[in-house]
């Protein structure tokens, strides 16, 4: 069986996405437009869906806003967005991306615990490490230049800070104790105390442990320095391979990374989907997006372009390369995530290969993940 | 010309006004209790929900303060969602301008107005010390005389920020194939003495504008800052007296800014307790303050104003014969003892002596006295008395239980106002700047 995400940002992927047929741009913006991508990735009983998010205006360039008018620019912050579809929502997962360099990992991380208390225990978080040079003149603090290597060893303590705040009030730190007057047990709260190159936090956090005490954490792994980040603090991956045997060696690397803590990162394949029951047809409809925007769409994942039957077969060869699952980028939306919900997912459900029904509410739980301790509890 | 009240609901905060001993206090973390109480306001036709921050536990004595309800939520995070289960209500978010960006604060913000369809606010507050500065990266705390110039500059910069895209900046119209009209988005440049930004901001404009910005701060620089650029004043003033000073004072400032006293509405914290006599409300007035000062709870607060241990003395008994130890405190993450301490306990001892009180009963005579306390009629009418002789505009209700602190408010005094012609029956506009009669931004 495979796991299924899907990837939503703004009109779609395509950057053009927004001039389709069925195309809805002038609600980009409203809560209304979110709430009901949410709910028919939820009706397709989809695993998770992603939201994107930065901290600057949407280019074509890595370093600087490109000046095209003629592309979505303009976004909502993510977190927020997940939380607004929580409550109309009852299991899919919700997993915002937020920037790792200019954020405070202190607001981060009680902004997802709360996600977690507000979906009841469907929250996942994706630590983005910034590509864009410009987004350090929004903070006028960062102007050291972008390298890799120290991004992602930012990011892993980042990560590092926001697991131990996660973890700083144990499950039954509240005692209500009448006796003595205390609210909480506070030897069940603990300071964490952490010190690295780039901040020092001391805690605990303000949010009691949320539901799944550790929210999902999901990376995208692009180059070697990500892939260890990815082993080292993530429970998901996501990897670009364009064939199954670049698959299995985008698996290969990222797992072999991971640093023996007992948790097995997770690999998803990231796919840019255009689905259309008529053979040919998807393909036809991204040329013809591509013309409206002057050129062929630039991915570093794999473009499909075919039919659901087609993007199943392909599912089911790659799959056993290593891969838990796939996290589809809809080309344009809504259209190819209808593409996904009515026509892949009965596809994969016909071939035994996708469920038919929720088994549990909590995102951790569907990724087969158990509900861990707090690292500061003592054992009994 | 008879004043129309604003009324504004207070999620129950992490102090002792806030009773979780009671067999009626419910989880002070699940969404069901913020969407309780945001649920009774909006049935109420409040004009806004409002929740406060923290981003330190407090301390005493070097170890975290466990007698009072502890631990959050991330306030915008709760609105966003609540803002799924309420159709008009406002929901005021307070978020720190010293632990904060003006670029991320203005694009979360931006964000919720969006998602609320224009009901977003902002209690912007100022700590400053360094004890909550342990949490950050920035680590970044102020000098005290620093923390308003901050928060102004954080501000006018977030303005900055939500100005620069043209309210009809999203053309999305595939003829032309521009989706940002040309024009439509503007380079931000800010240089001051606080922040050095420049770029694009990423968020289109709010329904909104600018979401209702909202203040709390009571010293000269507080009033000034409030008078200049907020849209709310929370205020402590919640006695007719006190209230009337405060009300005069401030409006009083808004001329210097080209403003007009309906520009600024006042709105202090209240509490308040429902009895069906005026006699029988007196006593569960009297009821409330002793679950809100436990024997624990009234020794903490002697032992934060004075300095030091006092864990040997009798609750039940007279106040410590020892001296205060008037040095950096034991108190950490408290802004009401931050104060001179040394006046307070010559105070409190007065009091004690006067009417020979314990430490206990002196705690509850000092603290947390409830401010309307009667029938429903009684409150009602003390509510638009307030209002009526410019005490007021309006009142933020603090209840003292989680989530239904405020049902009775809402089914048995809301009603009273209506009849009176004082408060909305129903919602006659859609955004929160409708509901306090403010002006676009």
């Amino acid at each position: 069986m495979t796991h299924l995400a899907v990837a939503l940002d703004g009109a779609g992927r395509h950057p053009a996405a927004w001039r389709a047929h069925g195309s809805r741009p002038r609600e980009l913006f409203t809560a209304g437009y979110w709430t009901e991508l949410v709910l028919e990735a939820e009706r397709g009983l989809l695993d998770f869906v992603t939201f994107e998010d930065g901290l600057s205006l949407q280019s074509s360039w890595p370093d600087g806003f490109d000046g095209r008018l003629d592309q979505v620019r303009g976004r909502l912050d993510a977190v927020l967005l997940a939380a607004r579809v929580a409550p109309l929502t009852s299991a899919i997962g919700l997993v915002p991306g937020t920037d790792t360099r200019h954020a405070e990992p202190f607001h981060v991380a009680i902004g997802i615990a709360s996600l977690d208390h507000v979906s009841r225990g469907r929250a996942g978080w994706r630590p983005a490490v910034p590509v864009r040079q410009d987004e350090g003149g929004h903070f006028g603090r960062r102007d050291d230049p972008l390298v890799e290597s120290r991004l992602n060893a930012e990011a892993a303590d980042f990560v590092e800070v926001v697991r131990r705040l996660w973890d700083s009030w144990e499950d039954d730190a509240e005692i209500r104790d009448v006796a003595t007057g205390r609210f909480v047990d506070r030897h069940k709260l603990h300071y964490i105390d952490f010190e690295g190159e780039w901040f020092s936090v001391r805690g605990p956090s303000i949010t009691p442990r949320s539901p799944q005490g550790q929210p999902l954490v999901a990376v995208s792994a692009r180059d070697v320095p990500s892939y260890a980040l990815a082993g080292h603090a993530a429970d998901v991956a996501f990897v670009t391979p364009h064939t199954r045997d670049h698959a299995a060696d985008l698996v290969d690397q990222v797992t072999a990374t991971a640093d023996g803590s007992g948790r097995d990162v997770q690999v998803f394949a990231d796919l840019v989907v255009f689905l259309d029951e008529r053979p040919g047809a998807a393909a036809e409809r991204k040329v013809r997006l591509d013309a409206w925007d002057g050129g062929a769409l630039v991915s570093d994942a794999y473009v499909f372009t075919g039919t659901p039957a087609e993007l199943a077969d392909l599912i089911e060869d790659w799959r056993p390369a290593g891969l838990t699952g796939f996290r589809l980028h809809a080309g344009v939306l809504p259209h190819d995530l209808w593409g996904i919900t009515r026509g892949l997912v009965p596809e994969l459900q016909a071939r035994g290969e996708f469920r038919h029904r929720y088994d549990t509410a909590d995102l951790r739980g569907r990724l087969g993940l158990p509900r861990p301790a707090s690292r500061y509890a003592i054992s009994p | 010309m008879v004043k129309q009240i604003h009324l504004a609901a207070h999620f129950p905060g992490v102090n002792n006004t806030t009773i979780w001993s009671d067999p009626r206090s419910g989880s002070q973390i699940d969404f069901a209790s913020f969407a309780h109480l945001a649920r009774t306001a909006e049935r109420a036709k409040f004009d806004f929900f409002f929740l406060a921050e923290g981003l330190r536990l407090r301390e005493l004595k070097g170890r975290i303060h466990d007698l009072d309800v502890l631990g959050r939520p991330e306030s915008l995070t709760v609105l966003a969602a609540l803002a799924a289960v309420t159709t008009h209500l406002g929901l005021a978010a307070t978020v720190n301008s010293t632990f904060n960006e003006p670029y991320e604060v203005a694009r979360r913000l931006a964000t919720l107005d969006h998602l609320s369809g224009g009901r977003a606010a902002w209690n912007v507050v100022t700590s400053w010390d360094a004890f909550t500065g342990e949490n950050f990266r920035r680590g970044g705390y102020l000098a005290e005389s620093d923390r308003y110039t901050r928060a102004k500059e954080f501000l006018a910069t977030a303005r900055e920020l939500w100005d620069s895209w043209a309210p009809d900046a999203v053309a999305a119209d595939p003829e032309t194939g521009n989706f940002i009209r040309p024009g439509g988005i503007d380079e931000f440049h800010h240089e001051g003495r606080h922040f050095d930004i420049r770029g694009r901001f990423d968020v289109p404009r709010g329904p909104q504008g600018h979401p209702v910005i909202i203040q709390a701060g009571d010293s000269d620089e507080g009033r000034e800052f409030a008078a200049s650029s907020a849209d709310v004043i929370f205020s402590r003033h919640s006695t007719l007296d006190s209230g009337r000073a405060f009300y005069q004072d401030v409006k009083r400032r808004l001329a210097r800014y080209g403003r007009q006293a309906d520009d600024l509405k006042i709105l202090p914290a209240v509490t308040y307790v429902l009895g069906d006599t005026d006699a029988e409300a007196a006593e569960n007035a009297a009821e409330i303050r002793r679950g809100q000062v436990s024997p624990q709870t009234a020794l903490a607060f002697v032992e934060a104003v004075w300095g030091r241990d006092l864990s040997a003395y009798d609750p039940d008994g007279p106040l410590p014969d020892v001296d205060p130890d008037l040095g950096e405190g034991v108190s950490r993450g408290n802004a009401q003892f931050r104060g001179d301490r040394s006046a307070t306990v010559a105070k409190w001892r007065a009091l004690a002596a006067e009417k020979n009180l314990s430490i206990r009963e002196l705690v509850i005579e000092v603290t947390g006295r409830q401010t309307f306390i009667g029938t429903a009629r009684t409150v009602a009418d003390q509510i638009d008395t307030f209002v009526q002789s410019d005490a007021a505009d309006g009142f933020i209700f603090v209840p003292h239980l989680t989530p239904g602190g405020l049902d009775d408010l809402v089914d048995r005094v809301v009603p009273l106002l209506q009849e009176k012609g004082v408060f909305r029956a129903d919602y006659t506009g859609t955004t929160l700047r409708d509901h306090l009669n403010l002006e676009a931004r």
